[in-house]
């Protein structure tokens, strides 16, 4: 057996517990030291008014990898409503519309769209599928290839060739560098249920449906539901951490939590360790960082260590936030006009039409928010009443575009964005405003400050073509390693970039163990 | 972050004249009797006054004078200014004292280089980075993670060199007392009819020679300043152009970015671009010095066998091998060209700076030039040998020597 050698792990989140797992099931010594006073940064639950309970972040799960449960034991199946997750989008005119994993229902919808939407979701998971080769492994080098490289790039070509078919290849290399706004005219015709994949393709990014490169967004989101259904973990994301913890300290991983790490150490080039706020050195053979690129590179590392060049690309990583998350705290259900009390169980969407959706994601190119905000609403309190004081309720939302850089500023915009969310749900839900008790909103530049995100961007980084695959984050630094020598990337702001999938802490931990650098 | 807001005020001159005038313009005017201009980083440049012999021995034998303001100059500042420089080139700046001058390099993230220049630790604990071209852009993105000001400086700086035997007498005649003490690469200061002056014993020839700065509005003082000497008679001081120049540098074995070697900054080609190890520059290369930009690929190079190298030829015959091929032997195969070559006045040879592939990492057992040269409008070609000089073609003691000799 190979002497344990110390790994070090900067921040806690939910790809660095799965890096952190993988190599100590591997034999090695491993720490994490973690910032926040628990572990599972973007996937932590958070009290907030008191009694009530709520995921801090990411709220709705889709796609933890299969392969990443498996390999570690990771039983999440407690969590799940016994009922799958759809999507309601909503309209003022109260016909709105169902979608499922296949099926697409509402009095507006014909019966051409929904045959089209069942063709549409085979064909583009397909698509997804294709991708797989790419997603589970180390994005190859396209200069200096190894073996290991050639052997991903072939299973790519023959899945998207052989996997796909000669007449799915083609169409997926006509669609995959383009919009999703092209795409859909051209195969539905319902509006409201345009608007509602138009969501899917551009939430969490700075981008609007017609924005290129939002068929590989929406394809990076497919791909979670080629993993599991999606869900609203019971008890809130925090839970999926708390597995995920069990597992790492199960696997003899040690975690500090409410440690600050201040500097990357690095000596000739190699890095040997970090120093703390504190001022304690904790010394390891390699440093694996959880943090994002810029704050890991320019901030932990600093541009004195690394090449000037490179510093600027890293420092170019679009990676502000578009996406302000808040928090209600109701003292009754609230009353949405045309939804049962069940349906509420399901994530409610408000993205009515392409034009809606365009329309608010052009206010935030000029650093405003728009008057109509495009929101992702849940109650998690319906499946879970624990989270909150008996007869309470809690909403949960996700509300673009919401730009970090907004002008002027976010201290004096806070009160009237609430207040545009807030009167944007009373139109669909008359009584919401009324049931509020408290409310809690996180602007992205609060997100970058109490997540550690610089830019506070959910994916730590654009998904866009020229910030994926071998580019991501930047070229000089993807397939997990940086130009530090010993120094480790694993977090969301690699490959295949955010959501709680799992996906970059298990590639990292592969990258490092076949690196040589652990003996 | 504020090290990207440009503040540089674009003189309205530009749209009148197509080159900017020097602020020793007048004078440069008036001894330009040929009128043989050439833009110097935009400005009205003399290549020669009267007669490039004449101007190349002033250099040589007595005493040259060029305007040396269009050479980029940047002002670097700030608290950072030492680090910032250290990442930024290939030698160990922290060893660089205050009032002295040092040669440097930088290269890019590929460890190709960038440019090459002069940086001087002024008075005050600023820095001056002196560059053959425009470089503000990637100062400035250098300056990413530093706390440092960069300013370009080049209008706001007059400047002329004094190079020559005579110089340092010529100069002290002049009224410039005490400068016989500056060391080879010293700054000094001095007051002199109202002038603030700082002269530096540095220069472009390889010979004794001075260079001396003051604010633009002074420039014609200075010049005349100097000038008053000749007309006393006491000492031959010609103005000299970038002509003569080019002859006395390359008899110095000074290298030009952009004639030498194709700068990273501007190569198309992947294969043009050169690293310091490449250019014969590997002793301004520290790799145990901190960390700098290129450092890495410098590092991987190192250990590589070198795959060509910048040489200094001595080329036998009485032709210049002016752009000729170079082979293994007469006939043989080609492996590489002339970049730079003279016809040496003074050491009576030519003498050119080379580009030459290296087979497995050592240089080639011979080396022949094959010469196209023009006899009455007919062309004739012979071959010649080619001898590596290991030492610069010419460096006489006089450059070196404190105080200097007088002539």
């Amino acid at each position: 057996m190979t002497k344990p050698v110390s790994v070090v792990l900067v921040g806690g989140g939910h790809n660095g517990l799965i890096c952190a797992t993988y190599l100590a099931k591997s034999g090695f010594d491993v720490q994490i030291l973690e910032a926040r006073e628990s572990v599972g940064g973007g996937a932590s639950s958070i009290k907030f008014g008191g009694d009530y309970t709520v995921s801090g972040l990411a709220h709705i799960l889709y796609g933890l990898n299969t392969k990443v449960c498996k390999d570690l034991g990771l039983d999440i199946s407690a969590l799940k409503s016994s009922e799958p997750l759809n999507t309601i989008s909503l309209q003022l005119d109260e016909n709105h519309i169902t979608l499922g994993l296949e099926s697409v229902s509402g009095k507006t919808i014909s019966l051409k769209d929904q045959q089209a939407y069942r063709t549409f979701k085979r064909e583009f998971r397909g698509y997804a599928e294709a991708l797989e080769p790419l997603m589970m492994n180390t994005p190859p080098r396209l200069k200096d290839m190894d073996r290991k490289d050639k052997f991903t790039l072939a299973k790519l070509g023959w899945s998207l060739r052989f996997g796909l078919g000669a007449k799915s290849m083609r169409e997926f290399l006509r669609v995959g560098g383009i919009n999703i706004y092209d795409v859909l005219n051209e195969v539905f015709d319902s509006s409201a249920l345009k608007g509602a994949v138009s969501f899917d393709a551009v939430l969490g990014q700075h981008m609007g449906p017609r924005t290129p490169n939002t068929v590989l967004t929406y394809l990076q989101r497919l791909w979670g539901e080629c993993q599991d259904a999606q869900m609203i973990p019971k008890g809130g994301m925090g839970k999926i951490s708390e597995i995920l913890e069990k597992a790492a300290i199960d696997a003899g991983v040690k975690i500090r939590t409410g440690v600050k790490v201040k500097k990357i150490c690095v000596a000739d080039g190699h890095s040997d360790g970090v120093v703390l706020e504190s001022g304690e050195h904790v010394e390891a053979s390699i440093v694996v960082s959880n943090a994002d690129a810029k704050t890991t590179l320019l901030d932990l590392v600093g541009a004195p260590q690394l090449d000037a060049m490179f510093c600027n690309r890293v420092n170019s990583i679009r990676q502000n936030g578009d996406v302000a998350k808040l928090h209600f705290a109701l003292n009754d259900l609230p009353n949405f006009k045309g939804l049962s009390p069940q349906d509420l169980q399901h994530r409610l969407i408000v993205a009515p039409d392409m034009r809606y959706v365009e329309h608010a994601f052009n206010h935030s190119k000029y650093g405003e928010f728009s008057q109509h905000p495009v929101l992702e609403i849940i109650i998690p309190t319906i499946g879970d009443s624990a989270s909150a004081p008996e007869g309470h309720h809690i909403m949960s939302i996700s509300a673009s575009f919401a730009p970090y850089d907004l002008k002027g500023g976010w201290s004096d915009s806070r009160r009237a964005f609430l207040n545009r969310v807030i009167e944007t749900i009373d139109q669909y839900a008359p009584n919401f405003s009324s049931s509020i008790v408290t409310s809690d909103l996180l602007t992205p530049l609060d997100i970058e400050e109490q997540y550690n995100i610089a830019g506070g961007h959910w994916h730590h980084g654009e998904l866009s073509i020229d910030q994926s695959f071998m580019m991501r984050p930047v070229h000089g630094s993807a397939q997990y390693q940086t130009p530090i020598k010993g120094l480790y990337l694993c977090g969301a702001a690699t490959h295949p970039g955010g959501g709680i999938t799992g996906m970059p802490g298990h590639n990292a931990a592969q990258r490092i163990l076949s690196s040589g650098d652990l003996g | 972050m504020s090290a990207f807001d440009v503040n540089e005020n674009v003189s309205p001159i530009n749209f009148k004249e197509v080159l900017q005038p020097s602020p020793f313009q007048s004078r440069i005017d008036e001894y330009g009797i040929v009128q043989e201009w050439m833009s110097w980083n935009g400005y009205k440049t003399a290549r020669v006054f009267d007669t490039l012999a004449s101007e190349y021995f002033a250099i040589r034998s007595t005493c040259g004078v060029m305007d040396l303001t269009p050479m980029e100059k940047y002002r670097i500042s700030g608290p950072d200014a030492l680090t910032y420089l250290n990442r930024l080139v290939t030698r160990d700046i922290t060893l660089l004292k205050p009032n002295r001058v040092t040669y440097v390099i930088w290269c890019n993230d590929e460890g190709k280089v960038l440019d090459d220049g002069t940086v001087f630790h002024l008075q005050n604990g600023d820095y001056r980075l002196c560059s053959q071209h425009h470089q503000l852009d990637w100062l400035l993105l250098s300056s990413l993670g530093f706390d440092v000001t960069i300013e370009k400086e080049t209008h706001d700086v007059a400047a002329l060199a004094v190079q020559g035997p005579t110089s340092c007498a010529a100069l002290m005649e002049a009224g410039l007392v005490d400068i016989d003490r500056l060391k080879p690469f010293d700054i000094g200061y001095m007051t002199l009819n109202g002038m603030e002056l700082m002269i530096s014993r540095t220069g472009f020839t390889g010979d004794l020679g001075y260079e001396v700065w003051t604010h633009p509005d002074r420039a014609l003082d200075l010049w005349d300043l100097i000038f008053s000497v000749k007309e006393q008679g006491l000492f031959d001081i010609r103005p000299t152009g970038l002509g003569a120049l080019d002859m006395v540098r390359i008899e110095a074995g000074f290298i030009m970015p952009g004639d030498d070697f194709n700068t990273a900054e501007t190569a198309v080609r992947a294969d043009r671009v050169r690293s310091p190890y490449e250019l014969g520059l590997a002793w301004l290369v520290d790799l145990e010095k901190p960390y700098f930009t290129g450092k890495q690929a410098l590092i991987a190079e190192n250990r590589e066998p070198a795959k060509q190298r910048l040489v200094r030829l001595v080329v036998e015959g009485n032709k210049p091998p002016t752009d000729a091929f170079l082979y293994d032997q007469k006939g043989g195969s080609r492996i590489g060209t002339i970049k730079s070559c003279v016809w040496s006045p003074i050491l009576k040879t030519n003498v050119a700076l080379a580009d030459i592939e290296f087979q497995k990492g050592s240089v080639p057992i011979e080396i022949w030039a094959e010469i196209y040269y023009q006899k009455e409008l007919e062309w004739r070609a012979t071959w010649v040998r080619c001898n590596i000089s290991k030492k610069p073609f010419w460096a006489h003691p006089r450059s070196s020597i404190t105080p200097p000799q007088k002539f």
